[in-house]
């Protein structure tokens, strides 16, 4: 018996007892979107309630399993019984629930969301028919919101780590990038570069350091899927990175995440820990000759800090601004050594990959697209939340069926997609498929996944304003056509936004754009006219309500408007104070 | 604080020898200082500076990029209120209007008797609850706060702040 088939019973033993033992297993999604709609306060609520009838139940904090429209969502699975779903639970409702299902044995059909597993209950949807769940491939995802992310066994139950045994004992490190190779799989960070074509650069650099760093800053407003698998499942993360440092010789593992981010930060470090523990990771990973080392960093508030060589700097402890490349990370990277930089989402399908191949991973998607896409509906949406869905899917099926659509009736106006940087989509071409080419060719970008969904109450100038402010804020400042253009972006957009804008100003908004996307050095700068660009050919009609005949179609305008500007003095004393050397 | 400036570097010293990041960094020390303290006080520049063989200069460097990282202590209460184009379509700009009136604040900073300070955010991360704000610590979505939208939301989250403010959470 190896190593991990001894980790592997004992994991199994361990599953048993909550799956299939005598006292029924309770689930509390209780990750940041659970937390927000306040989890806690029910977690609190439930276990008074089982203390009060001196119930004995098996109760996780599990993470999200995206139907984050129904958080908080508690889940009970009675012995021999299946799966019982409850949405949008309030802490004054868990008497109710304890009472009425769990001793009872009644379903309170207000609050029940689904089932699954089991022999059916009558009267209650089953989880795979919902529309949300329906279209679901869930692969990164596959075990989100059903297993204690702080649970190292639960995960290895279901699968886990059974990859990286696989190729630390039958497969030598180029089979493992020529799986990821058939898979096909492009990167979800937004730049969609083939990830074994990246691995590749990184093989072939002098050891003995190298580094893998996830890249979970994520600092898209609207994207949360990274977060969301850190919270909900990080051993999939970890696993992956373990894999892509066998798979190119690498020593080091960083997780980079954002300071503030409590619920992921410490699962993973959790989950790290753990790892350590059964020797999943460190030297001589399960008895072989791979050692790996894996650590969190954390950084400060910055966007920019997610470009991958503004991210290496930020990783040294440095200010987050991008550097020239070449070197490129694979030659010269954190520290001046060999790094590879991954987004959370690549590397958390790569268990899986090499678990079932990168053929299968292949049959998913389109022709150029392959596999799977985690995205994040928010905004005027009926049902918001993170779905994984097969490449090749119509944007229309996903806000449509699977998100319900616009809610009170109202139309759907345009998509925000991809960031800010990306833009936006005008609701009329909402019959694209997710494929990175296609949306290409529509000027919008997949992006890290984010899709925030506007309807008609919305004016497409005000958010112009709103997303070229973001990224003046965001600016790291290194590039003064990046820094000084998007600070006069704003300043021309706020004036369109308050009718008092100029005949000249659009044509000093294009010099501009075109002077940042020639003179700036990462991405930031290069597509911050991106914004601007498309609301213009998506909208021309609403700018020139504001800006000739000075009115604002949807009356956004006339309420209050606040530009949060990264050039004005923060908390008022951010000049250096005298200070007395004493050294 | 009411310490001497020992007792304060005495402090200082603490976190960073016992912070929990793997590597250490000038970032990594300067978080532990936040976290600490909720603002980085000017002795630490120059412990952090010495801890990690960095200059004065460097560390007021990352210091002043991260806009996370403050300079004054904050008010006793801690507020983040999300600008991002979710909460923004969610109704966040009324929100905050209504926020800054109450706490008697033209822009992001600190209430004159030092109850509160308010911050914009970029974004909190739990955009399917939006529009979020951010307590001491806590992200709370506009569900928790009362199920309901528009005015009533407005007013309801404001209630929520003050009460906050006032020390009746």
């Amino acid at each position: 018996m190896s190593k991990f088939d001894d980790i592997l019973e004992e994991a199994n033993q361990h599953y048993l007892t909550l799956s299939e033992g005598d006292k029924p297993w309770i689930r509390v999604g209780s990750a940041v979107c659970g937390e927000a709609a306040g989890a806690k306060e029910v977690i609190d609520s439930l276990n008074t309630e089982l203390s009060n009838n001196s119930l004995a139940a098996n109760v996780s904090h599990v993470g999200c399993n995206g139907l984050c429209y129904a958080e908080p969502i508690v889940d009970i699975t009675k012995p021999g019984k299946p799966r019982v779903f409850f949405k949008n639970v309030h802490p004054g409702q868990i008497s109710e629930l304890i009472q009425s299902y769990l001793i009872n044995d009644t379903i309170p059909e207000d609050m029940v969301l689904a089932q699954s597993g089991g022999s059916p209950i009558d009267g209650v949807p089953l989880l795979d028919d919902l529309p949300m769940w329906r279209n679901q491939v869930r692969v990164a995802m596959r075990n989100c919101g059903d297993i204690d992310p702080t649970d190292i066994y639960q995960y290895i139950a279901r699968g886990g780590y059974s990859g990286l045994n696989k190729a630390l004992f039958s497969m030598e490190p180029e089979e493992v990038i020529k799986e990821v190779q058939d898979s096909k799989l492009r990167g979800r960070g937004g730049a969609a570069f083939s990830t074994a074509t990246k691995w590749g650069f990184l093989v072939s650099s002098p050891g003995p350091v190298k580094y893998i760093l996830c890249n979970s800053e994520e600092g898209d407003p609207g994207a949360y899927n990274d977060k969301g698998i850190l919270e909900s499942d990080p051993h999939t993360l970890i696993e992956g990175t373990i894999l892509a440092g066998y798979a190119t010789s690498a020593s080091n593992g960083v997780v980079f995440i954002r300071h503030g981010h409590e619920g992921p930060i410490e699962r993973t470090r959790i989950a790290i820990e753990q790892a350590y523990q059964l020797g999943l990771l460190g030297d001589n990973i399960l008895g072989s000759s791979f050692s790996f080392h894996m650590e969190i960093s954390l950084t400060g508030e910055s966007y920019v800090s997610g470009e991958e060589t503004a991210l290496m700097e930020s990783v040294e402890g440095k200010r987050a601004m991008p550097r020239f490349r070449p070197p490129f990370p694979a030659q010269s990277g954190v520290w001046g050594l060999p790094t590879n930089i991954n987004n959370i989402k690549t590397l958390s399908y790569v268990p899986e990959i090499i678990a079932k191949g990168g053929e299968w991973f292949s049959s998913i998607g389109t022709e150029r697209s392959k596999g799977t896409a985690i995205l994040c509906l928010s905004g005027n949406i009926t049902r918001p939340g993170l779905v994984e869905v097969p490449m090749g899917i119509t944007l229309e099926d996903v806000i449509s069926e699977m998100g319900g659509g616009v809610p009170e009736g109202r139309q759907l106006k345009y998509l925000q997609t991809g960031g800010p940087l990306g833009g936006i989509l005008h609701g009329d071409q909402v019959g694209i498929s997710l494929d990175f080419d296609e949306m290409s060719r529509a000027g919008a970008i997949l992006g890290s996944g984010g899709i925030i969904v506007a309807d008609d109450t919305s004016c497409a100038v005000d958010m112009t304003r709103l997303l070229v402010a973001f990224c003046q804020y965001e600016s790291c400042g290194k590039c003064f056509p990046c820094r000084l253009g998007m600070t006069n972006l704003v300043e021309i957009l706020e004036r369109i936004c308050t009718f008092q804008s100029n005949p000249e100003d659009m044509d000093i908004m294009r010099t501009i754009g075109q002077n940042m996307a020639a003179g700036s050095l990462c991405g930031h700068g290069q597509l911050g006219w991106n914004p601007v660009q498309s609301a213009l050919k998506s909208f021309p009609e609403e700018f020139s309500a504001h800006m000739d005949d000075k009115y604002c179609p949807t009356g956004q305008c006339y309420g209050p408007i606040i530009t949060p500007q990264r050039t004005r003095s923060r908390w008022g004393s951010a000049q250096p104070v005298e200070l007395q050397i004493s050294k | 604080m009411s310490d001497t400036s020992d007792n304060l570097r005495g402090t200082i010293a603490g976190s960073l020898a016992s912070q929990s990041a793997k590597t250490v960094t000038v970032l990594s020390s300067l978080l532990a200082i936040e976290d600490e303290f909720g603002y980085i006080p000017p002795e630490a520049i120059e412990e952090v500076a010495s801890f990690t063989k960095a200059t004065i200069n460097d560390v007021w460097g990352v210091a002043s990029f991260y806009t996370n990282f403050r300079f004054t202590p904050p008010g006793d209460h801690v507020l983040e209120v999300c600008w991002g184009p979710t909460c923004h379509l969610l109704g966040a700009r009324n929100i905050m209007k209504s926020i800054l009136d109450s706490l008697g604040l033209a822009e992001e900073g600190d209430t004159d008797d030092k109850t509160m300070s308010l911050k914009y955010s970029t974004c909190l991360g739990a955009c399917s609850q939006g529009p979020v704000i951010h307590v001491d610590g806590k992200v709370i979505g506009a569900r928790a706060i009362g199920n309901t939208k528009g005015e009533d939301l407005v007013n309801k989250i404001t209630e929520f702040v003050t009460n906050i403010r006032k020390g009746n959470s």
